[in-house]
Order: structure tokens, then C-alpha cells, then sequence
């Protein structure tokens, strides 16, 4: 019987119950679920640490550049040549820092870990956008959605990976889940908060002109919101990158595997390089998915006069239409 | 009188009018609210039941606002219909009801002859696409996109292929003067050239029904009156449906044919430019007379005096004097084949002997939509009134020195408003 004074509320062993349950009556779909991510996190693995370390180095940096670059054109003579111009600066730090996470030694598993984020995140977005996006529309939605996020993100992130593995098995997969679990909370969020955000005249504006409710989202209510939802995508990768390193205890290997190792034969050098090679790319992927919202450069204004300053305002126009494609 | 209504030119009508409704459709008006109610709050299903039942009901013993009550009007093709009030008064409100934005909780609305509420929402989707636009407050401009696509907008709804919709809403940042700005985003704009950009969207659309929501109220006065004078040149030549709102008694008068005045929901008159002038409704509207600009407000055409007799120019003088003081008038127009020549005055004939083509004005008769205050220098350098001719240039009337005093104070004493 349940004494009040000395309550015995066994909830974990509820959820444990459940999560057999599940095991069982899902099990089809969660070798599914387990094949696929397997599989995706093997074909990126070697396509990433397949070609040499320098070309690898030079792709990373040839995407920091372009992410945020913007279309120009540079005179020579007088022929004009369209460039693209980037941020040279965050392309020198790719260069010298994915060199010195090979001079560490780490190489390889660096490019698991990166395997590992991409496949979480892509994850964690296909789930948290859509989910965003109706919690935006739906408010019952959002209001069933707002604890079970809350608990996602603030339990203990090392929790996850108990029930991952005993669902899984040892391996990639259950240290990917748990990531998803844990990264995917502020892109539900910023997502749902970007969509409400946008200016209600706006979303009048695409009614009034007859536009479906669809087209008012894709046209208008996305992109406006893009810069938002954007900050949550780049959450959403910095929290992924965070978490990777604790699925290195689920038999994840990567980085995390080397950290994980390093505290265990107490070796130092070891944890060292993880840990730095983790930052470096940390750094590399905050910069490059900030990059990716923030990518019209709008300086020049209008000439007040309009239509009087033909020469001026056509070569802004160029520029302007640049800007968008 | 009648004159104060600028009737659209009949005679400009839009290519796309002379599609196979158009006939029965110019018998309809543009557009009808009938009993239109809108409340907002937790109970609206509640009384739109009653209303529906036609049961009476006080809209301030209602639990949650009645943002409209009981409005009904018509607006006439090709009018310029003016809603007038404070904010809060609901005016707002009740033009969303017009295109569904918010839908009347009771009551009908027609768009040319069609009804609201009722309709699927693929129907009133068409209507909205089809005929109506709008024009927002603060631009609702989409920034992700240049002001051609934004001018282009409503055709890209309605499917339109990019080169034909690019020409056409081209034709229109070209109307509006924007030429050579159709490659900015609406940022890079400032806000006069942001609402232009609005209104060439607006008219982009190609829709017979223009919805005005406060359109020129954030703009500096300057920009305001500018844009003013640009939705009065184009309406001169589009004749579309317009109902503007504003809260500016003076924009009102100066745009609107007809002025519909607002008061917590209700409209409490709806009239006229000079019946709403010179017989106030009650002490609301009479005071927001008092801060109008009649010298601005009033036209030529408003006030013009259609009684004063015509002569031909090869009249002798003793015969037009007599005439004159016959009929109690001391000026008339001088008319040769429907063209007017000149204005003669009774003091000029009395002493002239020979025709009167000798002893009157030929001064360049003036248009009905002139300002008053622009005619004040005018009239002051003669005796005779001046000749106020119609758009087509066929004499209207003569506005006398004094009749252009009168209609600056306050009552109604020129007589020719009955």
C-alpha cells in the first residue's frame, strides 16, 4: 500500500518499464531507425576522412569564405570580372586550425565527430522545424510542446544515453539520439518565436492579396523570420557539438571516445588534444552557420531624388539584385 | 448639391473592365455593407446569433468590444469614399471587414454584388486576388524582396508568368515615380518612397477596389501632401473604387467625394465635403470642422453658382445690362459654341455701348477641382467672378468674390448647396 509519510514514487522504474515496452513493440523501427543513421554516419565518415588531410582543409576553408560571401565584381582594366567576396580572415583560421588538428593527431576522429553533428543536426532541424513552425500556427501545439521542452533540455544531458543504449546498443546510434534529444529544443523554440515575430501587417498583406496560407509561409513568413530561425539552426549545432563528446560514452568513439579514454588512463596530452580539436571546430561551425543567416549586405540607401539619378541608381541596382540572388 | 462628387472620368475605363461582367456590374455599386457588425471578445458567437435573429442590441451593455456597430453604406463606382475618425472608433476595423480580414460578426458586405460571408475560402481568396487590394499603414512592404517583386506581388499570386508581371508592375514604379529604384529592398527606401511603393503595388493588381488603411498617416506632412496629390492625379485618370481611411479630417476632405464619419463604432454622418461642412451632424463632427482648412478643402466646383445667366458675345451691352438687372445678377458668362470666352459684370456693361465682346474678361476659366485658396490673388485682380469650367472644359458656373468669402465662414450662406 502507498504510505503518505514515507512516499515510494518509483518513476523511474515507470519510464524504464516504458522504454522496454517500446523496445519491444517498436523494434522494427528502431533497427530501422539505427540502420539508417549507421549508415549515414559511415558514408559521411568517408567521405570526409577519405582524401588527404589537405584537401579536406582546404574544403573547410573554402566553405568558411563562401558562407556569407556576397556576389561583386572587380575591375581590371577596364573589363569587370564578378568575384565572390567572402571573409578571407574566418578562412585563415580553418586553413591553420584544421592543420593543427591534424599536427595533433586527432584527424580522424575529428572527422567522426563532424560526422556525427551533421548527422544529429540534420536530425534534430528535420524534427524541430516543422514542430516550430506548427507551434507557431497551433496553440494547443505549443502549449503541450512548452514543458516536454523544457524537460528535454534541462535534464541531466548524460541521462539520455542510458536508454539510447539499452534501445541501440553500443555505438554511433544511441550517442546521435541522445544528441538529437538534447540539441533539438532551441530550434523548436526560436523557430515557433521567429514565425510569431513577424510583423502581422506583413502576413495581412499576403491575405489581403489573396495568397493562400502556405505561400504566406514559405514567401513571407519564413524568409522574414530566416535571420531567428537561423539562430536557433546555430544553437541547435553548438549544443550538438557539446553533447557529441558525452556520446563518446556511449561508444561513440570520435572525439569524444579520446576524451572519455584520456580520463580514464589519466593521460593528458591525449585529453588535451580532443578537447582543443573540439573547440576548433566549435569555432568553425558557430561562425560558419552564423554566416549562413546574415548574408545581404544592404549599406547603400536610395538616393532620395529617384528617378533624376539614373547613372548612380543603376549601378546600385546591379548591386542590389546581386545581393538577392 | 451634388457637385462636390468628383465623378470619374466616364470616359477612362480600364482595359480589363471590358471583360464579359462588365455590363451588369456597373449597375451594381462597388461595394455594399448592410447592418455590418464586428465585436471582438469571448461571446461574438453569442451575438452574432441575436443579431442574426434581428434582435436590438446595445453595444455598450455588450461583454467585449463592439468595434463596429450597425454600419451600413454604399460605395459608387469609381468613388473616392472617405472613413473619418479617431483611433479606436473602429474605422480600421470596419475596412477589414470589407475584404474578410475581419470578418463582420453580423451583417452582409458585397463586393460588386457578391456577398462575404458565407463564401469558401478559395472564393474569398479569388475576390481578395481578383478585386480588392490594400494599402497598409506602415507599408507591409516584404523586405526580402526588391520593390519590383513587391510591386509584382499581387500578379505572383495570381500566378502570372515573371516577364509579363515584371512589365506590368514596371509600367506602374514608372507611374508612381519610382523609376530606376525597382532593384532596392525596401529598406534601402525612405517612407514617402516606401508608400508609393504600397500604392504601386496596390494598383499592380489591377483590381477595380482600392483599400486605403490610413495609408499616408505615417508620413512626414510634406511626403503626406505629396502622395495626396499623386492619389488625386491617378484617381483622376483610373476612376477605381477608393475607401480610404484616415483620421485627418483635412486628407479626408480633400480625397474623399464622400466622407463617412466615425464615433466609437458607429458612423454618425456620412455626407459630402460640404454637407458635412455646412450641416454638421452633431457636436463631434463639429468639432473637427473646426480645424479644417476650408480655403484647402473647398474646390471651385463646390461652391461654383450654377444660376448666373449666359450670353453670346455679339450681344449688345444695353441688352445684356437689362437682362441682367432683370434677373438680379450682376455678372454672366460669355459663351460661343459651348466654349466659354468670357466673364462679363454688370458695372462694365452699364456704361459700355457697343457688344459685350469688347467689355468682358477673357480671363482662363478655372478647373472645379482648383482650391479654393489658390484663386483668392486670382479674384482679387478683377471685378468679375470667375468662370469655373467642368473637366471637359464646358462651363459649370461663375464663383463670385463674395461667394468665395461666404463659403469660408462657417454656416451655409452661398445658397447653392441645397
Amino acid at each position: 500500500m502507498f504510505d503518505p509519510i514515507n512516499p515510494d514514487i518509483p518513476v523511474g522504474e515507470w519510464i524504464a518499464d516504458g522504454i522496454d515496452v517500446l523496445t519491444d513493440a517498436w523494434a522494427g523501427f528502431f533497427d530501422v531507425v539505427e540502420e539508417v543513421l549507421a549508415t549515414l554516419h559511415e558514408q559521411l565518415l568517408s567521405i570526409l576522412a577519405g582524401p588527404p588531410y589537405w584537401v579536406m582543409m582546404i574544403v573547410f576553408a573554402a566553405i568558411a569564405y563562401l558562407v556569407g560571401s556576397h556576389r561583386s565584381s572587380l575591375k581590371i582594366g577596364k573589363t569587370s570580372v564578378p568575384v565572390l567576396v567572402g571573409s578571407w580572415r574566418l578562412a585563415l583560421f580553418s586553413l591553420i586550425g584544421f592543420y593543427v588538428i591534424r599536427g595533433m593527431d586527432v584527424w580522424e576522429h575529428a572527422m567522426d565527430t563532424i560526422a556525427l553533428v551533421i548527422v544529429a543536426v540534420a536530425l534534430a532541424l528535420l524534427i524541430a522545424i516543422p514542430l516550430g513552425i506548427l507551434a507557431s500556427k497551433v496553440t494547443w501545439v505549443s502549449r503541450v510542446l512548452r514543458p516536454i521542452l523544457d524537460l528535454m533540455q534541462t535534464m541531466p544531458a548524460l541521462v539520455y544515453l542510458v536508454p539510447a543504449i539499452t534501445i541501440f546498443g553500443v555505438g554511433v546510434v544511441p550517442g546521435a539520439i541522445a544528441t538529437v534529444i538534447f540539441a533539438m529544443p532551441p530550434g523548436v523554440r526560436l523557430t515557433e518565436l521567429a514565425l510569431r515575430q513577424v510583423d502581422e501587417e506583413l502576413v495581412e498583406a499576403g491575405q489581403a492579396f489573396g495568397a493562400t496560407g502556405w505561400r504566406i509561409l514559405w514567401q513571407i513568413q519564413v524568409p522574414v523570420a530566416m535571420k531567428t530561425i537561423m539562430a536557433g539552426v546555430n544553437q541547435v549545432i553548438m549544443l550538438a557539438l557539446s553533447m557529441v563528446v558525452l556520446a563518446g560514452m556511449a561508444g561513440a568513439g570520435g572525439l569524444g571516445g579520446d576524451v572519455v579514454g584520456s580520463l580514464a588512463s589519466l593521460n593528458v596530452p591525449l585529453g588535451m588534444s580532443a578537447g582543443m580539436a573540439v573547440v576548433i571546430i566549435a569555432i568553425w561551425l558557430d561562425r560558419v552557420s552564423n554566416g549562413l543567416s546574415d548574408r545581404r549586405p544592404r549599406t547603400k540607401k536610395a538616393p532620395t531624388t529617384g528617378p533624376d539619378d539614373a547613372d548612380e541608381s543603376s549601378e546600385q541596382t546591379e548591386h542590389a539584385e546581386q545581393g538577392a540572388a | 448639391m451634388s457637385a462636390g462628387n468628383a465623378e470619374p472620368a466616364s470616359g477612362v475605363r480600364r482595359e480589363g473592365e471590358a471583360t464579359e461582367s462588365a455590363a451588369d456590374l456597373s449597375a451594381v455599386p462597388a461595394i455594399q455593407a448592410k447592418n455590418v457588425w464586428k465585436i471582438f471578445g469571448s461571446k461574438t458567437s453569442h451575438y452574432a446569433r441575436l443579431l442574426k435573429s434581428g434582435e436590438e442590441l446595445d453595444p455598450d451593455s455588450i461583454h467585449g468590444t463592439a468595434a463596429v456597430v450597425n454600419a451600413s453604406f454604399e460605395v459608387k463606382r469609381g468613388e473616392t469614399f472617405v472613413v473619418m475618425g479617431l483611433s479606436g472608433s473602429g474605422k480600421s476595423t470596419l475596412l477589414r471587414t470589407l475584404n474578410g480580414l475581419n470578418p463582420a460578426t453580423a451583417g452582409d458586405v458585397l463586393i460588386n454584388g457578391q456577398a462575404l460571408t458565407g463564401v469558401s475560402k478559395q472564393e474569398l481568396r479569388r475576390i481578395r486576388r481578383d478585386e480588392l487590394s490594400m494599402v497598409f499603414q506602415h507599408f507591409a512592404l516584404l523586405p526580402h524582396k526588391t520593390v519590383l517583386d513587391n510591386v509584382a506581388y499581387g500578379l505572383e499570386v495570381r500566378g502570372v508568368d515573371r516577364k509579363s508581371r515584371y512589365e506590368t508592375a514596371m509600367r506602374w514604379i514608372e507611374r508612381v515615380d519610382l523609376t530606376g529604384n525597382e532593384g532596392y529592398y525596401p529598406d534601402q527606401l525612405s517612407g514617402g518612397m516606401r508608400q508609393r511603393v504600397g500604392l504601386a503595388r496596390a494598383l499592380a493588381a489591377e483590381t477595380d477596389i482600392l483599400l486605403m488603411d490610413e495609408a499616408f498617416s505615417a508620413l512626414d506632412p510634406l511626403i503626406r501632401a505629396d502622395l495626396q496629390q499623386q492619389l488625386l492625379d491617378l484617381q483622376q485618370e483610373l476612376g477605381k473604387t477608393i475607401v480610404f481611411i484616415t483620421h485627418d479630417l483635412n486628407e479626408a476632405m480633400r480625397l474623399g467625394d464622400r466622407i463617412a464619419i466615425m464615433k466609437s463604432g458607429r458612423i454618425v454622418q456620412l455626407g459630402t465635403t460640404t454637407e458635412i461642412l455646412y450641416s454638421p451632424a452633431d457636436d463631434y463632427v463639429r468639432r473637427f470642422i473646426h480645424d479644417v482648412d476650408r480655403s484647402r478643402v473647398l474646390t471651385a466646383g463646390m461652391v461654383v453658382d450654377k444660376t448666373a445667366p449666359t450670353f453670346k458675345p455679339d450681344e449688345s451691352a444695353e441688352e445684356v445690362c437689362r437682362r441682367l438687372e432683370a434677373a438680379g445678377h450682376t455678372a454672366g458668362s460669355v459663351l460661343e459654341g459651348g466654349k466659354v470666352l468670357g466673364v462679363v459684370h454688370l458695372r462694365n456693361v452699364r456704361s459700355a455701348t457697343g457688344t459685350i465682346r469688347e467689355v468682358m474678361n477673357t480671363a482662363e476659366p478655372v478647373g472645379r477641382y482648383t482650391p479654393i485658396a489658390e484663386l483668392f490673388s486670382r479674384a482679387a485682380e478683377q471685378i468679375e467672378p470667375l468662370a469655373i469650367m467642368d473637366r471637359d472644359g464646358t462651363l459649370l458656373g461663375l464663383l463670385s468674390q463674395d461667394r468665395m468669402l461666404d463659403s469660408m465662414s462657417g454656416s451655409d450662406t452661398s445658397g447653392g448647396h441645397a
